[in-house]
């Protein structure tokens, strides 16, 4: 199996041509910067000039003594200055202006990424440049076990496997899970042909009951002593907010220590596609039709992990598999959570036959969904409060993200702006919650002693108009 | 009889590309690479470096022998082809063994160039084309005071600048009227005579060698105006030529080198060629030319590998594109296209300022070539920029400016 590499993302649009990048490498590097801020052809837009460490570097193939080569530890293009006799001939090769003569010496100079640790990014004030480590979740969990056969029955693209195969590799074989029916089970995890498809041992509980039955298989666990084992459900959307939604309130409000994964793809889409509680407004679903009179779901979806916070869970998470470092650190508190509490996590998931996606563009709807704040990224304890994992800040609009989606292509101007507003409603609740918490916590270290509110007072409750846990 | 599903002859850029290339798309495939040179594979280009001292002869080499054990390709060195039958698809090597073949790349390169000066077969002299022919001019140059070069090209001149640096007294003799002819302009070319001359280096221009002569110790060249140059170290240096005398007689079409199509195919059925013995597309004339430098050798390699293994999805080559980076003293020269082109149909700019000399040439608004001494740009770019056409229209007047803030914008701009 190859190996991914980390790199340095530039985010043009973020870029204001401060050139901070440039003065730290410049300072780094203790020389001329290795990276270039340009203008761009608008007025205020900026372009750059970067190694790339390509993964065939043209700058290694016309070196003529060796200097120049792809390490395959780290991806870097790493350059031997004992080697190299300055002929520049690598500048020829690079289509990028990413390894050229330092007009001062004149020897060549490119980006090393600062072993790991680039300067240009941490110096960089509004996020334009971004050190990307995706490629290193690949190394840390390509090589474990999947814990599902090959072969899965899912629909080209699916989301919902990608999902089960990510996180089922970070949890690997101590873990009992359950796959209550929906598209996981129906892909063929649960067996078919005398054999289940998962390598944990898996159970098929009723739409109604995975939360209980999970609650019994954790206390067994504790009977007899074995506290190693993560008991988990990978459930859908129907099977948590509908059906099952009195099974998983009852263990969140009881504490049961389990890990419940609810993966989102907003209707039953196993069954045909029908809508359900996590139907979004406005969705064309198969009991959501779109004609004459009907325009797909008229109201609004629960949002499940914010009822999940109302229940004090001990974790709670929202994430999308376009932001994987995310999902695998949330990935990791929830299974840490799952020993002490209930644990849920969220996880959206574009269905691609139901929602009418084409399969290469799954990813970028998860992306855009969360762009846009239809999706918000956030975690939840009760000790910490609620807190984004990702701005919900300068969103683009919601009707870029519609657009993308066939279950909305029906959608008027009336019905996008009630989305919109929708979205703007739950960011600003989700706002609210978030920034309550933290700015008690910062009056509370921040009051100086002789302020006028008096010495060790208690801070006022918190006051939730709209939310009351 | 030993075999090879795809028999490589040659060792240098053009058929390391082309193993790479093959390997691709064809990890198993059996796979020979055959060469005249005793040594592991280095580039001809970093000789000079070695004649000077600067890279020892064991850190050139490209690539060792656990390399080709773990691509799986045998590697035969220190036997030169001597003949193709390309009926019996088979390669006769100087000890006498044939090769039998399914695919196979000539990239034989180039050797020196003698030319037919009266008495110069009469006389020992140098050519730098080798690892050994490096290891031994600097051997030879610690034991001489006076060195006469015989061309003003890339070797000559990097020569003629290491044996300046190591104390002898040089003389460069070159027929055309300027150095490193068909590079650079006239300007570019006298600041460089310039700083030869500053070092100390006689330039003798626009003048032939009409005899050689030996001397009680060293030799004698008499120039085409009368005037005898004394050295007792001489070195030919007046270009390279295409090693294709093993193709005679194989049916595979030769002219000034092996003619080969888009996709490096010779005139024979499952040969192909590639590197300074292939004549290819030449991007800005359209016809066929011997280009004879790394990045055309790299690419021709790639593209020649990859049709080798059977690659469907391949364009054809656009062409080779002339790019040379030089340093003469330390100070860096660069040309890229047509960068010595003038007249109809060309708009040139130039910027002759005491510290720089930079020279672009455009047609019809768009690149065509660059030139610069003491300037260097970003040659990639350059190279890109030409090769793809690129409407400089809207930028020009900033382009002429300053082509480095330029040129990234626009590559920043088509590679996001």
């Amino acid at each position: 199996m190859s190996i991914a590499y980390d790199t340095i993302a530039f985010r043009s649009a973020k870029c204001d041509g401060c050139g901070e990048c440039m003065k730290a490498c410049a300072a780094v590097k203790q020389g001329t910067s290795r990276i270039s801020i340009v203008p761009g052809a608008r007025d205020g837009a900026f372009e750059m000039a970067l190694c790339r460490q390509c993964g065939d570097p043209k700058c290694v193939m016309v070196c003529p003594a060796g200097a120049l080569s792809k390490n395959a530890g780290n991806g870097i293009v790493d350059w031997a200055a004992d080697r190299c006799v300055d002929c520049l001939l690598c500048t020829s090769g690079c289509a990028y202006g990413a390894i050229s003569a330092d007009p001062i010496g004149g020897r060549v100079i490119k980006c090393d990424q600062c072993g790991g640790d680039p300067a240009c990014v941490g110096a960089c004030p509004t996020d334009a440049l971004e050190w990307g480590s995706a490629g290193s979740i690949y190394n840390r969990f390509g090589d474990k076990e999947d814990m599902f056969v090959p072969g899965l029955a899912g629909c080209q693209g699916c989301n919902s496997e990608l999902i089960m195969r990510h996180v089922m590799r970070r949890i690997g074989r101590n873990s009992v899970l359950a796959t209550p029916p929906g598209c996981i089970p129906g892909m063929g995890s649960v067996g078919y042909n005398g054999k289940t498809g998962t390598k944990v041992p898996v159970f098929h509980p009723l739409l109604t009951n995975t939360a209980s039955m999970l609650a019994g298989v954790r206390r067994y666990y504790d009977k007899i002593g074995r506290k190693d084992i993560v008991v988990m459900a990978l459930a859908g959307d129907g099977g948590t907010v509908d059906c099952g939604f009195h099974a998983v309130s009852g263990a969140a409000e009881r504490g049961e220590k389990i890990l419940y994964i609810c993966v989102d793809n907003e209707g039953y889409m196993n069954t045909g596609m029908q809508r359900s509680g996590a139907t979004p407004y406005g969705s064309w679903t198969s009991t959501t039709p779109v004609g004459d009179k009907l325009k797909g779901k008229t109201q609004d979806a629960k949002n499940m992990p914010m009822i999940m916070v109302a229940h004090r869970a001990a974790y709670v998470a929202t994430a999308s598999t376009a932001y994987m470092e995310e999902l695998y650190d949330k990935l990791d508190r929830a299974i840490e959570a799952s020993f002490h509490g209930f644990s849920y996590l969220h996880i959206y998931s574009p269905c691609p036959t139901g929602w009418r996606v084409p399969a290469n563009k799954v990813i970028e709807a998860c992306r855009l969904s969360v762009e846009s704040n239809f999706v918000t990224l956030w975690e939840y304890t009760p000790e910490a409060g609620l807190r984004f994992t990702r701005s919900p800040d300068r969103p683009v609009p919601v009707v870029d993200y519609a657009r993308t989606i066939g279950k909305y292509r029906h959608l008027d101007a009336d019905q996008l702006a009630h989305i919109q507003a929708k979205v703007d409603e739950q960011v600003a609740l989700l706002k609210r919650l978030a920034g309550e918490v933290s700015a008690v916590s910062a009056a509370r270290a921040a009051a100086p002693e002789d302020s006028s509110t008096s010495a060790g007072a208690v801070p006022p409750p918190l006051r939730h108009e709209t939310f009351r846990p | 009889m030993p075999e090879a599903k795809y028999l490589l002859v040659g060792s240098s850029h053009a058929a390391l590309e082309a193993l790479r290339a093959i390997r691709r798309l064809d990890p198993d495939g059996s796979m020979a690479m055959v060469t005249r040179d005793g040594a592991l594979p280095y580039s001809p280009t970093v000789l000079p470096y070695v004649m000077s001292g600067r890279s020892r002869p064991d850190a050139v080499i490209l690539r060792d022998r656990a390399f080709f054990d773990e691509v799986g390709c045998r590697f035969v060195s220190g036997v030169a082809a001597t003949g193709l039958d390309t009926a019996a698809r088979s390669v006769r090597l100087a000890d006498g063994t044939q090769w039998r073949y399914g695919r196979l790349l000539v990239a034989t390169g180039a050797a020196p160039a003698i030319p037919p000066i009266p008495g110069l077969d009469t006389v020992a002299f140098h050519v730098l084309r080798t690892l050994d022919d490096a290891v031994g001019l600097r051997a030879r140059m610690g034991l001489a005071r006076r060195a006469v070069v015989l061309g003003a090209g890339l070797v000559g001149l990097h020569a003629a600048e290491t044996l300046a640096e190591a104390g002898l007294s040089v003389s460069v003799i070159e027929m055309r009227g300027q150095v490193l002819p068909g590079y650079i302009d006239a300007k570019a070319s006298a600041r460089i005579e310039a700083a030869f001359a500053g070092h100390g280096v006689k330039l003798l221009l626009g003048r032939t060698a009409t005899r050689v002569a030996a001397q009680d110790v060293g030799i004698a060249v008499t120039t085409d105006d009368g005037r005898t140059v004394e050295g007792d170290l001489l070195l030919v240096a007046t270009g390279v030529r295409p090693v294709t005398d093993w193709l005679a007689g194989s049916g595979v079409q030769v002219e000034r080198g092996v003619l080969v199509d888009g996709f490096l195919r010779t005139s024979a059925a499952d040969v192909w060629a590639a590197g300074d013995v292939a004549q290819g597309l030449d991007f800005a004339s359209g016809t066929r030319q011997v280009l004879g430098i790394i990045p055309t050798a790299v690419e021709q390699g790639r593209i020649a590998g990859f049709d080798m293994a059977g690659d469907a999805g391949q364009k054809p080559w656009v062409g080779g594109l002339p790019v040379n980076t030089y340093r003469f003293f330390g100070r860096p020269a660069v040309s890229v296209g047509q960068a010595a082109a003038g007249g109809d149909g060309f708009e040139v700019v130039e910027q002759d300022l005491p510290h720089l000399y930079r020279r672009i040439v455009l047609a019809g608004d768009r690149l065509v070539g660059i030139a610069s001494v003491d300037d260097p740009f970003d040659a990639g770019i350059m190279g890109d920029l030409i090769r793809r056409r690129v409407d400089l229209a809207a930028v020009k007047d900033a382009f002429l400016a300053d082509p480095t803030a330029i040129g990234r914008r626009l590559m920043s701009e088509q590679w996001r």
